[in-house]
């Protein structure tokens, strides 16, 4: 039995959406400073729909995998819909985390808002 | 190319173990315990092995007592000088906050046992200062034990010091040598060693199989209650193919120590010397004093895991002490205890050799290495704000 699913190792090993945007609209950096990793999203949205997404995570494979995987889950999605991800749904689509590595997943749920928040903040709006 | 580097956490059985295992199996499957032929035949097996244990390390084979590994041996050792120590009203330990588990935590229940542990600092080399150790003594210590070679970062203690004032001071002094059995020289009597704990697995022998030598005059107690095997002190009948094999193992390494340890040494220093070329990074304990195979290093802005994975994926088997390698959610303990912060300590890469390593194969985990760093850095947070300056560098 491997450490983790082949999506897991799939999203680790060619982590989709890697990188930074300059002009984001929303940033959000989480840190889970129980185990260390650092989680950062930039968002470009555009008519309330997310039209790109990038990230940079210090972490684990699972970590990466979870950012990874995050962010195609998102990405084209309307803000509103973006807003509602659960780790749960991170996790899943990845075929399962082990158990001790589920706080990855909700590390990136809390990026993605994080992100969400900003970009609420900088519209002036306040998120729901 | 495959390559094995993770020679600390297990060896690969050498076939001169193996057929011990197999043969003795086999041919000598009597309960030494009987007094029948089969059973005797099996005895003298189990007794030839303990002298060649004993040899090993220059004890006496009574002074030998076969354990299930080197958990075991510890948790036996540090028990029984423990409870030496309760019937004397000595309930002072000391011991170092980079131990084995196998020590720290027989320690810690200990302590709730109503025993004091004093844990000596190990510095930023990885080795204990003989004159801290002997201020720490007092009339109350019981037991001194000190690890003889760390696991992680696999520097060398001054067994023989340390040895020397536990025994000027009247403590039981014993040393958890995992990992230094069959790797490094080791004369038990020169070197004022009372109790010494060794498992075979760690030495191309099999898993499972371990052994506590103990100094005549030592009173021991034991863990497991039963038969009288192992003069009382270990009940259960022997794991004879297992023990056999060890022994083999043993002689195996012993006999090629001098020539192992020098050419391991040379390859462990090329190997260091690679990567000590990326950037921001830095070896853990101290160049000299370490085991010939060991190399242990820190990479900053990147953690431990995903680097180990991406190596496996290039074929190379290495470990970290980063939190996300463990189910623990703490960054290993021993690099704490040099003083890498948790930042530091979860980028942590472990390579320890084995005797068949290569010059080829050492250049090709330098290379490797290197671009598996650069890479986990180009996406890494950590990374871009240190090249940013919006934080500090520490290595």
């Amino acid at each position: 039995m491997a450490l983790y699913s082949d999506k897991v190792m799939d999203h680790f090993r060619n982590p989709r959406n890697v990188g930074v945007i300059e002009d984001a609209d929303g940033v959000g950096e989480v840190g889970n400073t129980v185990c260390g990793d650092i989680m950062k999203m930039y968002l470009k949205i555009d008519n309330d729909i997310i039209t790109d997404v990038k990230f940079e995570t210090f972490g684990c494979g699972s970590a990466i995998a979870s950012s990874s995987m995050a962010t195609e889950l998102i990405k084209g999605k309307p803000v509103s819909e973006a807003m509602q991800l659960t780790n749960k749904a991170v996790a899943e689509a990845l075929d399962g985390l082990p158990d001790y590595k589920m706080h990855c997943s909700v590390l990136a749920e809390e990026a993605i808002q994080n992100a969400l928040e900003d970009y609420y903040k900088k519209k002036g709006i306040k998120a729901e | 190319m495959k390559i094995y580097a993770d020679n600390a956490a297990t060896t690969k059985m050498s076939r001169a173990a193996l057929e011990t295992f197999v043969k003795t199996a086999e041919e000598f499957w009597g309960n030494p315990s009987s007094l029948y032929v089969t059973g005797q035949k099996a005895k003298e097996v189990l007794e030839q092995a303990r002298k060649d244990v004993a040899e090993a390390i220059g004890a006496q084979p009574r002074e030998i007592i076969f354990t299930s590994g080197g958990s075991e041996a510890d948790n036996q050792a540090i028990r029984s000088a423990a409870a030496t120590g309760r019937n004397k009203n000595r309930m002072h330990i000391i011991s170092t906050a980079f131990e084995h588990h196998a020590v720290l935590h027989t320690l810690r229940k200990l302590e709730k046992e109503g025993f004091e542990v004093t844990l000596l600092p190990v510095h930023e080399n990885g080795i204990v200062d003989p004159e801290e150790l002997r201020a720490a003594i007092r009339p109350d210590t019981c037991l001194v034990t000190i690890m003889y070679a760390n696991n992680e970062i696999g520097t060398v203690q001054p067994i023989k010091e340390l040895g020397a004032i536990c025994r000027e001071k009247g403590v039981t002094f014993h040393t958890d040598a995992v990992q230094a059995v069959g790797h490094l020289p080791i004369d038990v009597g020169k070197q004022n060693i009372d109790m010494l704990s060794a498992s075979a697995h760690k030495f191309h022998g099999p898993k499972g199989v371990g052994f506590l030598y103990v100094r005549k005059g030592i009173v021991v107690s034991n863990l497991i209650e039963g038969g009288a095997q192992e003069k009382g002190r270990r009940a259960g009948t022997e794991n004879l193919p297992g023990i056999a094999a060890m022994a083999e193992a043993l002689k195996e390494a012993v006999s090629g120590m001098d020539e192992n340890a020098a050419r391991l040494s040379a390859l462990r220093d090329r190997l260091i010397a690679g990567l000590s070329k990326i950037p921001h990074g830095a070896l853990n304990g101290d160049a000299a004093h370490r085991l010939p195979g060991n190399v242990n290093f820190c990479f900053e802005g990147i953690e431990g895991e995903s680097l180990l994975l991406l190596l496996d994926d290039r074929g190379i088997s290495a470990s970290s002490g980063s939190a996300c390698t463990s189910r623990s959610l703490d960054p290993s303990h021993v690099l704490l205890a040099i003083g890498r912060v948790h930042d530091v300590a979860h980028g942590s890469l472990r390579l320890t050799l084995g005797e068949d390593a290569t010059e080829e194969q050492v250049d090709y985990i330098i290379e490797q290495t290197a671009q598996v760093v650069e890479y986990l850095r180009s996406f890494s947070p950590v990374w871009r704000e240190l090249t940013q300056g919006k934080r500090q560098f520490i290595l």
